[in-house]
């Protein structure tokens, strides 16, 4: 959607002007065909592999995971046995910021929005029996993604994976948490250092997984517009760079594994141009700025997907027709994964049903729409490509206010950032209610709606119990001496600075709990302070 | 009334940290001219029953987004009552599923604002049912 403005001007979200129709002269004017391309070459705008979906179709990930493990086990296979190609891992709040199942913190929270993870015993178990050199797995955790990690290298170790030749994909973006979603445990600095701790350790051991994928996501779910939400990726993306440049690896031992989580909702053309704009500038800097060889490091690889925040609770089957556009625009955009939310979203847990909507919905494109017959259908179109390049030079423009003000990490560290994305979400939301943004049932062709069932997923309370028995019983079986070891190593890493990851992933292996690796860890760094700032 | 800013208290209750719906509100009832007191999120009963008690506020708003809204309200009822602060009017908004909204009002929490509620109706609400 973009604005139309009372003189009749019509405006993106990103702001940027959209005149009536478009010729090779607005291409030229706008900066020309420069980084348009070649598919599978540099800088790889049309896309990072020559032949795309020709060859293989993006990867079809749905958000799952609740309750216990065993649950959650159980979603996973019926998931994998409905065609789905890849896993996206949900865990509990608790899990997600570091605490045990039986902290007074966690109680009610417990399997709630996602899988319940004390120990190492509970990988073993959610995963059981999944191929995991077949399925890839995501995982959704941030705070406490360090041990996550180090739990999901442990359990294949233990199968009998060999970890250098593991995939998968932790999103292990803190400095969004700190924007939007909130898990956060540690202050910044302590924060960042973890991500970079795994970003090194993973280049050196498992040097196929995925560490970190950033998050413009949530950044766009918490109000930023389409160009914001790339810049500050970008920044973001870079910050993690650097601190990793500063151990002494090369770009091009870790950059190839950095990839993206990106929204989907608004302006069909504006979102494909931010996605096409995104692919050729991340090029760009990796090369000309951090001088990577590789052009794997140069690729930015993502996940586009999602798209709650264009969701409407008001006439919710509307989200079914609303999410296939969006797929529509994942496909256009050459991504490599997809996620979409269900249509039931806005207000609840999906439900199976909601989820296989989804799912087929992707698969509809693939096999009857002809989103996976050719490479960048929508390259060479004067639109798109003066978007392209607009978008492009608005995403470099708002990295360099950043840098002005200071840096990312500070402007986060200070809630500046988080200041100017809640007041853009209040601007819109005004929008919104006086219809000079328009969404449909919400501020047009409103009518009269019955209540709406909403489910969130029943608190079990025996299930929670049954979570933390479990974990008593398995604190009670471990070596106790080893784990004190471990958490000692934790700790002294943490304190030392060096590099914790070899100490939480023996600490994981040794079954210390996800409770106990975090408090060794806020021992030395203490807990975040949330600035509020408006 | 008339003469003194109306004092809002915004809170985040449990571990869920989806915060841009409180964050509007805020500005929302900020730029309506009230005094409003934002805590940030992670916050237990005690904190949100202590802080109201301590600020003085006339208002005690919370925006619950994942599903414990019934467990933190029954908790915080206590509070209020113990603290002697039940002259304040309780507002719950968020993602309040229908059938939970007879519950949640036999607690003793005044309105729910559930998702779809436009900003001028709690605003409006609020200068009318301020105690």
């Amino acid at each position: 959607m973009s604005y139309r403005l009372d003189d009749g001007r019509v405006v993106n979200e990103s702001g940027i002007e959209i005149k009536t129709s478009y010729g090779p002269e607005d291409v030229e004017a706008s900066g020309g065909t420069e980084m348009i391309g070649e598919p599978g070459q540099y800088p790889f705008t049309r896309g990072i592999h020559k032949d795309m979906y020709r060859k293989r179709p993006f990867t079809m990930r749905q958000y799952a995971g609740f309750g216990n493990p065993a649950d959650t086990n159980e979603r996973f296979k019926y998931l994998i046995s409905n065609g789905q190609t890849g896993l996206n891992v949900a865990f509990d709040l608790p899990t997600q910021i570091g605490l045990d199942s039986d902290d007074p913190m966690a109680d009610g929270e417990i399997g709630r929005v996602g899988m319940s993870i004390d120990t190492l015993k509970d990988f073993e178990i959610a995963f059981d029996g999944i191929d995991l050199e077949k399925i890839t797995v995501s995982m959704t955790i941030n705070g406490s993604a360090a041990i996550a990690i180090a739990m999901y290298l442990a359990m294949a170790e233990k199968r009998g994976y060999d970890v250098s030749k593991l995939r998968g994909t932790a999103q292990n973006d803190i400095l969004k948490e700190f924007i939007g979603r909130g898990t956060w445990i540690f202050p910044v600095e302590a924060s960042v250092k973890l991500v970079v701790d795994t970003i090194e350790y993973c280049a050196k051991n498992a040097p196929k997984y995925s560490p970190v994928s950033v998050c413009g996501y949530h950044i766009r779910e918490s109000g930023a517009n389409p160009a914001q939400e790339i810049a500050y990726a970008f920044c973001i993306a870079k910050a993690y760079a650097d601190e990793t440049l500063k151990r002494g690896l090369d770009i091009d031992e870790f950059a190839g594994r950095l990839s993206y989580n990106l929204n989907l909702f608004g302006s069909l053309w504006e979102q494909v141009a931010k996605f096409r704009a995104a692919r050729g500038l991340w090029a760009k800097i990796i090369k000309e700025e951090y001088g990577a060889t590789d052009p794997k490091s140069m690729w930015l690889r993502m996940i586009a997907g999602g798209g709650g925040g264009g969701l409407t609770f008001e006439q919710p089957e509307v989200n079914i027709v609303r999410g296939a556009y969006y797929a529509l625009i994942s496909a256009l955009s050459g991504t490599q994964t997809m996620a979409l939310c269900s249509y039931d979203e806005a207000y609840t847990i999906p439900t199976e049903y909601s989820a296989r909507v989804s799912l087929r919905t992707m698969q509809l494109l693939v096999e009857e729409m002809g989103l996976a017959d050719t490479v960048d259908p929508m390259a060479g179109s004067y639109y798109m490509e003066t978007m392209t390049n607009q978008i492009r030079d608005k995403i470099v423009e708002i990295m360099k206010d950043v840098d002005d003000q200071g840096g990312i990490i500070k402007l986060v560290s200070t809630g500046e950032i988080q200041s100017a994305v809640s007041s853009q979400a209040y601007t819109m939301q005004k929008d919104i209610q006086e219809g000079r943004f328009k969404k449909v049932g919400v501020n047009c062709y409103e009518m009269e709606e019955e209540e709406k069932e909403v489910e969130f997923h029943p608190y079990n309370e025996e299930d929670a119990k049954f979570q933390i028995k479990s974990m008593n019983k398995v604190k009670s079986e471990r070596d106790q001496g080893a784990v004190d070891t471990a958490l000692a190593k934790v700790k002294a890493a943490a304190k030392n600075d060096e590099n914790t990851m070899p100490a939480i992933v023996e600490a994981v292996k040794a079954y210390a709990s996800v409770g106990e690796i975090t408090n060794a860890l806020t021992d030395v760094f203490g807990h975040y302070q949330e600035p509020i700032r408006f | 009334m008339s003469d003194k800013k109306i004092r809002v208290l915004i809170a985040k209750p449990g571990l869920d940290g989806h915060d841009q719906g409180a964050k509007v509100v805020v500005r929302a009832l900020m730029d309506a001219g009230m005094e409003v007191i934002y805590t940030g999120l992670r916050q237990s009963p005690e904190a949100v029953a202590n802080t109201a008690a301590q600020e003085d506020v006339d208002v005690i708003g919370l925006s619950s987004m994942a599903g414990s809204h019934l467990s933190f309200c029954k908790r915080l009822k206590v509070l209020i009552d113990e603290n002697g602060i039940d002259d304040k009017l309780w507002l719950v908004g968020g993602n309040i599923p229908p059938q939970d909204h007879e519950e949640v009002l036999k607690i003793g929490v005044d309105a729910i604002f559930a998702q779809g509620s436009k900003m001028e109706t709690f605003i409006e609400y609020i200068r009318e049912n301020v105690k």
